[in-house]
């Protein structure tokens, strides 16, 4: 496990033990490859121990819609897959429009959604909103709701991939950092710190740290470091189910099972990834609080138990690169999830897993290729 | 908002001192303490005993009525007195706090932590029930309310305050049932070598005078104790050890734990300061240079929260902080700086020196780095030593591994309670040292406020929503 040095020769090399990484060894493991995960810290350390959990499909980019749909349905079944409930719950996720104005965007997407095909998104009138939420500010009109979608613990979520990963041959190496990687068309030769290590294909899941690799390749993407915060209360009777998000303002905010209160949205503190480290923004925290206990009064008598951030790969149009490498045959990635890829965790591994063995993945990766800021790169500096 | 020089966490004999110190030099100072007056804990409360309750001042010691001094060489300073705020997070030249129930913002050019010690937690089974307290707990009702507990009271552990709270307690009127010492009998030859230093700093002769007193009380003294267990159902009833080749059973309204006080850690690890273990001491401390400098920037950190060292070694660390400020900022030449120092200097280095007796001869038992699997070690999240030690078994490699795989050191406390267990669990089952081992990442805020107090916070930025 931790400390053991990297050596010898592999199928698939991982960079990166996050929920991407360690979705994909398993996945990867179960068709049958031999598999190494290169952590530089250890699993679950960075963004996929420390999310908010969400597990939801409302309110998706539309193109990534059809790859949240089928994770979706891997989630439901996220206990035969790796042997652990995960912590996952179904408790509905709803978007709420503060305003008549913000109705009427909630209602613009249904019908953009609708008229391609999906039904997973369903308006709320006001009174099916307050039936969900009793607690829930007055004078909201309305919402947009997943009923299916819920949350998941995402440390735990990470470590059961690791563990059945682990069940199935993948060696997991902590606290070994990848310094360099060289792609031949035979293979890719990998220096670490602590050993080298030879692999057929190798894949770049290195999230926040993940551009220095795509450099390395020669293919720089213009990937930035995002610190979103997050608040926990003391625990509190259950007064919501379903996790709630806002149409006009940033906003995520759920009880957990243990009755305590998560307040997220996306507001950002400083990331600080040459050092593993972040720093918090009160200010802008405090305007976090703020909407939340301007949405549920109820909140307000709480105490705030910690506050934290996690770095995150943010890319500019906010969805994932999930691609080939343009200059390396033999290397992937998976990595700039924006803020919202742990419920994507569970289908791009097996995706992934699908380009390596067969070359062909069975949803469309198009929408996702490193090439696309290739060909924005000259228009951008011009 | 305003800027001060120099803001000050914790009104206690070093941040009192040092305040005095710098404002001497001409700096603008806030001081900024969770208590309504200053005094921290070793004078806690002492305007107010001298002025309303002269008795307990005189059965409270000459050394607590010392700490009238500091607080009116305090008081006429000039230095703003943030009384009854609670600073729940640095930032490198800022820090917030909350006061009536509203966080606040405060900027300053220089920080000094002056945040004093906790006691060392005392995890053995049954440690959470009632009916059991921290001797800590019990000094500060005396202290600032003159309470005194009645019933039987057994007070376990060792340490000079274990025994100046027995007594405290005896003049004050309270009959303690027994004194349990938890020093095996092995320490005494081992603190031999220090005799000398201690008996130039006066400790000891404090020490056995208050042994003396306490044995001439009739007080029942348990040596080389060890095993110790707390039983009862509901409340505690009684305490259970090993001394003397016999198992002791004694009946007890009130168990009084206590074996020394570690540094608080909270701020200096939650602003990310490098932290050593210190073996003699056998806690994490922050690290500094002889000033009280730390690895950030702009930030010192003087007293027991810097290390143990006792309230008069405190003032000393603590004027040697203000001036080192001064110098930083301009107020001071380096000369001068050292030339003023001098004295302070010399006799911080005795009082120390005085301490390395105490510090081996009242060690923790080996027993509490590595309590019983049944040992609650996490209160808050009520996590066990054996769910730890299970937790190490199957793959967390460190403190924070386990916090996030079992919660523990995630309630209200911060982990202020389990750190240390928690780590020298982990450091015992992994083989490998307290320092390799670690200690959790500790996230602001230091201890819980309520969500009202920061939504009530004025942000004196415009923030826009959604672009960020
Ligand atoms: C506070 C917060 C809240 C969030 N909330 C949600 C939510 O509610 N729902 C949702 O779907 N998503 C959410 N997200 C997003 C989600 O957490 C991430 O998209 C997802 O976890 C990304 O996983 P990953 O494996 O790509 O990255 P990571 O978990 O960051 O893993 C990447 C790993 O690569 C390692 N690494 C990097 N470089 C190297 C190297 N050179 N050698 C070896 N190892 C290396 C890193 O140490 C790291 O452990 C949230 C994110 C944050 C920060
Ligand atoms: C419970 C307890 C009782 C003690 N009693 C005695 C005694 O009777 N005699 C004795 O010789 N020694 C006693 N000690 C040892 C004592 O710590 C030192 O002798 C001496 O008080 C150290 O001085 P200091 O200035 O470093 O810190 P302290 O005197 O501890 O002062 C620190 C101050 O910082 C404040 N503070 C801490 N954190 C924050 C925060 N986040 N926000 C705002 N304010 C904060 C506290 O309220 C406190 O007033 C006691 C220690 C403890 C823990």
């Amino acid at each position: 496990m931790t400390g053991k040095p990297a050596s010898g020769t592999t199928d698939l090399a991982v960079i990166g033990g996050g929920l991407h990484g360690c979705s994909l060894a398993l996945q990867a493991a179960l068709k049958g490859l031999s598999v190494v995960v290169l952590e530089k810290d250890s699993i679950a350390r960075h963004a996929s121990g420390v999310n908010a959990g969400g597990v939801r499909r409302l309110g998706r980019h539309p193109a990534e819609i059809p790859l949240s749909l089928a994770s979706m349905r891997m989630w439901h079944e996220i206990e035969e897959l790796v042997h652990d409930d995960c912590g996952f719950q179904v408790s509905g996720q709803v978007k709420v429009a503060e305003t008549e104005g913000e109705m009427g965007n909630l209602r613009l997407r249904a019908e953009q959604l609708r008229s391609q095909g999906y039904e997973h998104e369903v308006l709320l009138d006001g009174e099916e909103l307050y039936r969900l939420l009793p607690a829930l500010k007055r004078g909201c009109p309305g919402g947009l709701a997943c009923l299916d979608d819920g949350f998941a613990e995402p440390y735990r979520t990470t470590q059961a991939f690791r563990r059945r990963a682990e069940a199935l041959g993948v060696r997991f190496l902590e606290k070994t950092r990848v310094l360099s990687l060289e792609a031949r068309c035979s293979g890719c030769r990998l220096s670490t710190s602590s050993g080298e290590l030879e692999a057929g294909v190798v894949a770049n899941c290195a999230g926040a740290w993940a551009a220095r690799i795509c450099e390395q390749l020669g293919e720089p993407v213009p990937l930035e470091p995002i610190a979103p915060m997050m608040t926990v209360t003391q625990r509190l009777p259950f007064f919501v189910k379903p996790v709630v998000g806002t149409t006009g303002r940033l906003l995520s905010f759920k009880q957990m099972p243990n009755g305590t209160v998560l307040i997220g949205g996306g507001h950002r503190g400083r990331a600080e990834p040459q050092h593993n480290g972040t720093a918090l923004d009160f200010r802008r925290l405090i305007r976090n609080v703020q909407i939340a206990a301007d949405l549920f009064p109820s909140v307000r008598g709480a105490r705030i138990i910690r506050c934290w951030a996690g770095i995150e790969a943010r890319m500019p149009d906010d969805i994932p690169v999930i691609s080939r490498s343009s200059t390396a045959s033999n290397v992937l990635h998976a990595f700039g999830f924006s803020a919202h890829g742990f419920q994507l965790g569970p289908v791009v591994g097996r995706l992934m897993s699908e380009l390596i063995v067969s070359g062909e993945s069975s949803l469309s990766l198009k929408p996702f290729s490193i090439t696309r800021f290739q060909r924005d790169r000259p228009a951008a500096t011009s | 908002m305003k800027t001060v020089d120099l803001a000050i966490v914790g009104a206690g004999p070093a941040g009192m001192v040092a305040a005095s110190e710098a404002r001497g030099h001409g700096l603008s100072v806030a001081v900024l303490d969770e208590q309504e007056a200053p005094g921290g804990q070793i004078y806690r409360a002492v305007e107010a005993v001298a002025a309303q309750a002269p008795e307990r001042l005189a059965l409270l010691g000459e050394d607590y009525a010392h700490g009238r001094r500091l607080a009116e060489n305090f008081r006429v300073s000039g230095a703003e007195h943030i009384d009854r705020a609670l600073v729940w997070q640095l930032e490198p030249n800022g820090l917030w706090y909350l006061r009536d129930e509203v966080c606040h913002e405060l900027k300053a050019n220089r920080i000094l932590l002056a945040s004093g010690a906790i006691e060392r937690p005392v995890p053995i089974p049954g440690w959470t029930r009632p009916g059991v307290m921290t001797a800590g707990g019990v000094q500060i009702l005396l202290k600032s309310s003159g309470v005194v507990p009645d019933g039987r009271v057994v007070l376990a552990g060792n340490g000079p305050l274990l025994y100046l709270l027995a007594a405290q307690l005896l003049a004050a009127g309270c009959r303690i049932g027994a004194l349990v010492e938890t020093v095996p009998y092995a320490r005494y030859l081992e603190a031999v070598p220090h005799l000398p230093a201690a008996l130039g700093s006066g400790y000891l002769s404090k020490g056995v005078r208050l042994l003396r007193h306490l044995r001439s009380s009739g007080t029942r003294i348990y040596r080389n104790a060890r095993d110790l267990r707390v039983e009862g159902e509901q409340h505690a009833e009684a305490l259970c050890f090993h001394a003397g080749g016999h198992e002791v059973r004694l009946d007890s309204d009130l168990i009084v734990l206590h074996e020394g006080v570690i540094p608080n850690q909270q701020l200096t690890r939650a602003l990310g300061c490098v932290h050593r273990w210190d073996d003699g001491q056998k806690c994490f401390r922050p690290e500094t240079d002889e000033w009280g400098n730390t690895s950030v920037e702009d930030v010192l950190t003087v007293g027991d929260g810097a290390g143990i060292g006792g309230a008069l070694a405190a003032e000393h660390a603590g004027r040697l902080a203000a001036l080192e400020v001064a110098r930083s900022l301009g107020y001071l030449q380096t000369r001068e700086r050292d030339r003023l120092s001098t004295s302070s200097r010399r006799q911080l280095n005795k009082l120390l020196q005085g301490r390395r007796f105490l510090e081996v001869l009242y060690a923790p038992p080996e027993e509490r780095q590595s309590p019983p699997d049944e040992t609650l070690v996490c209160r808050c999240e009520e996590v066990t030593a054996g769910q730890v030690r299970t937790a190490v078994r199957t793959g967390c490699t460190g403190p924070n591994q386990v916090k996030a795989f079992t919660r523990c050191g995630m309630g209200p406390c911060q982990g202020r309670m389990c750190g240390n267990t928690v780590s020298a669990i982990v450091a015992e089952t992994q083989g490998i040292t307290m320092e390799e081992c670690g200690y959790y990442r500790i996230r602001p805020p230091i201890k819980p406020i309520p969500l009202a107090a920061l939504a009530a916070a004025e942000v004196d930025c415009e923030l826009d929503d959604v672009a960020q």
